[in-house]
């Protein structure tokens, strides 16, 4: 088990080196929130940190509707499941991000549950791609759409610049916000009463995406009728969509340092 | 059969019908009892057997902050000051919040914990980490979601937060186990940040009753002997 996750974090530190495309070997480097809570490094270290750009920028969206097969999710009146009504919310957001050029990759398609380890590794064996889960949660006032990232992960430390599979999101966490941000800042001009920016908080699926991630939590499967969720969708597909191409030109990621191959400043 | 014995046989099937009439009512109550008895989940027998938490009526009473949800369904927490006998024993004091959160508010739409739910063991180690181990309801009742699952991971690191300063984090076991979510979605196999203020600080050691009677004569010794070297 050990040994997959160590190859699995082998794999993704060698991925990200072939797709590298140094901007530029002086680039400054730039800290993400994460990176900033990083031991001192000793003096024969080399910089942490440097940033490139995959090979035709950001072309895929990992799509992620959560629960399915025997995990329903959030379940409400009028028969409601969330398993159900975030394939419906996927299917549309799908079809808005292809009509803007996406690459669209879905985690599940029919009435199956893949595991959080799965669905993080769809979206870690993608280049140039960023991952959204979709969720219809219990709670919330009716007609409001929250974005969620997961607070700052301390790195491990670790020299060869191999990332655990469990803190893959790591490296990524300001991107995330950033991401969210757009995304939330769209929602929320459809929306009424949605936040102004993206909340934070662990959520267990974007822990172990190697990608910048974002949880979207739709409110919620206690509306009245299935038809106040379904009047929703077009409006999140639009905002998700919108959201994606607002930060497509912040989409430059880091390189952990000791990468095989990344040439160091 | 002679006519004696047909009386004789009549007697006695006449003592057996009275005597199911009298037993068989009976018998139903004791079924339906028993009935009872097996429906009780395996929650309610667990909180039936949990030790009973020493009553702190001895203690005074005190102001404490609890945070329960605001009641308008928008994820947020509001602060509400309660009475409570609270003893100084961080331990103590931490079960006897958390116990309180968990019985809720008056308002019940202000809830954040199942009401099923029970805290099963609670401890501190030296670091500061607290360790509460709550009975499987609450991953099982509570309502799914991001918002839910965060908003009682909040209100119970703000509530041990105003009362506890000893907690610095909170790891949750569910059952005594590590779990992956709390209902599918927050991630419990982190600590949670409690006190924020004093990040990396030592960690203050409880009040003993012991150093509290020491403490005012070592002060008054020091006195004298300053007085006396003046």
């Amino acid at each position: 088990m050990i040994a997959a996750l160590l190859a699995g974090a082998f794999a993704l530190a060698v991925m990200a080196a072939s797709q590298t495309t140094p901007q530029s070997a002086t680039t400054p480097v730039k800290q993400t929130a994460a990176q900033s809570t990083a031991p001192p490094q000793s003096a024969t270290a080399p910089p942490s940190q440097t940033q490139f750009v995959p090979r035709g920028g950001l072309t895929t969206v990992v799509l992620d509707p959560a629960h399915g097969g025997v995990d329903l999710g959030a379940r409400g009146t009028e028969g409601i499941r969330e398993s159900e009504v975030v394939l419906v919310f996927a299917a549309e957001v799908r079809k808005t991000l292809e009509a803007q050029g996406f690459q669209v990759v879905m985690t599940r398609e029919g009435n199956d549950n893949p595991s959080f380890d799965d669905r993080s590794a769809r979206a870690n064996a993608q280049h140039g791609a960023v991952f959204v889960t979709l969720h219809i949660a219990s709670t919330g006032v009716a007609g409001t759409v929250r974005v969620y990232v997961v607070p700052d992960i301390p790195p491990s430390g670790d020299a060869t610049g191999l990332i655990p599979w469990d803190r893959a999101q790591g490296p990524f966490v300001g991107l995330s916000h950033k991401l969210g941000d757009f995304v939330q800042a769209e929602l929320t001009k459809r929306f009424r009463g949605s936040p102004d920016t993206a909340l934070v908080a662990p959520v267990r699926q974007l822990r172990t995406t190697a990608a910048p991630a974002i949880a979207v939590e739709i409110s919620s499967v206690t509306v009245p009728e299935r038809a106040d969720l379904d009047h929703m969708v077009s409006g999140v597909a639009e905002a998700i969509a919108h959201g994606i191409v607002a930060f497509k030109p912040s989409y430059v990621l880091p390189v952990p340092s000791g990468t095989p191959g990344v040439a160091q400043p | 059969m002679s006519p004696q014995s047909r009386v004789w046989l009549a007697g006695g099937l006449l003592a057996a019908v009275l005597a199911a009439a009298l037993y068989f009512p009976a018998l139903r109550h004791q079924v339906r009892n028993a009935a009872q008895l097996t429906e009780k989940t395996a929650e309610q027998a667990r909180r039936e057997l949990l030790p009973v938490m020493p009553a702190a009526s001895s203690e005074p009473k005190v102001k404490v902050k609890m945070f329960w949800g605001s009641g308008n369904d928008d994820g947020l927490l509001r602060a509400v000051t309660v009475e409570l006998p609270l003893s100084d024993d961080p331990v103590l004091r931490a079960k006897e919040v958390l116990n309180t959160l968990l019985a809720g508010p008056v308002d019940s739409e202000a809830r954040t914990l199942p009401p099923d739910a029970a805290l099963l063991a609670f401890y501190i180690l030296p670091d500061g980490t607290a360790i509460a181990d709550f009975s499987e309801a609450l991953g099982t009742s509570i309502p799914s979601g991001i918002q839910s699952e965060q908003l009682a991971i909040d209100s119970i690191a703000r509530t041990l937060e105003a009362n506890v300063p000893q907690v610095q984090r909170i790891k949750i076991l569910i059952h005594g186990q590590e779990v992956e979510t709390l209902a599918g979605h927050i991630d419990l196999t982190q600590t949670f940040r409690v006190n924020t203020k004093v990040p990396g600080a030592p960690i203050p050691p409880a009040p003993s009753a012991v150093s509290a009677i020491t403490a005012p004569i070592e002060k008054a010794v020091k006195k004298v002997e300053n007085a006396v070297k003046r």
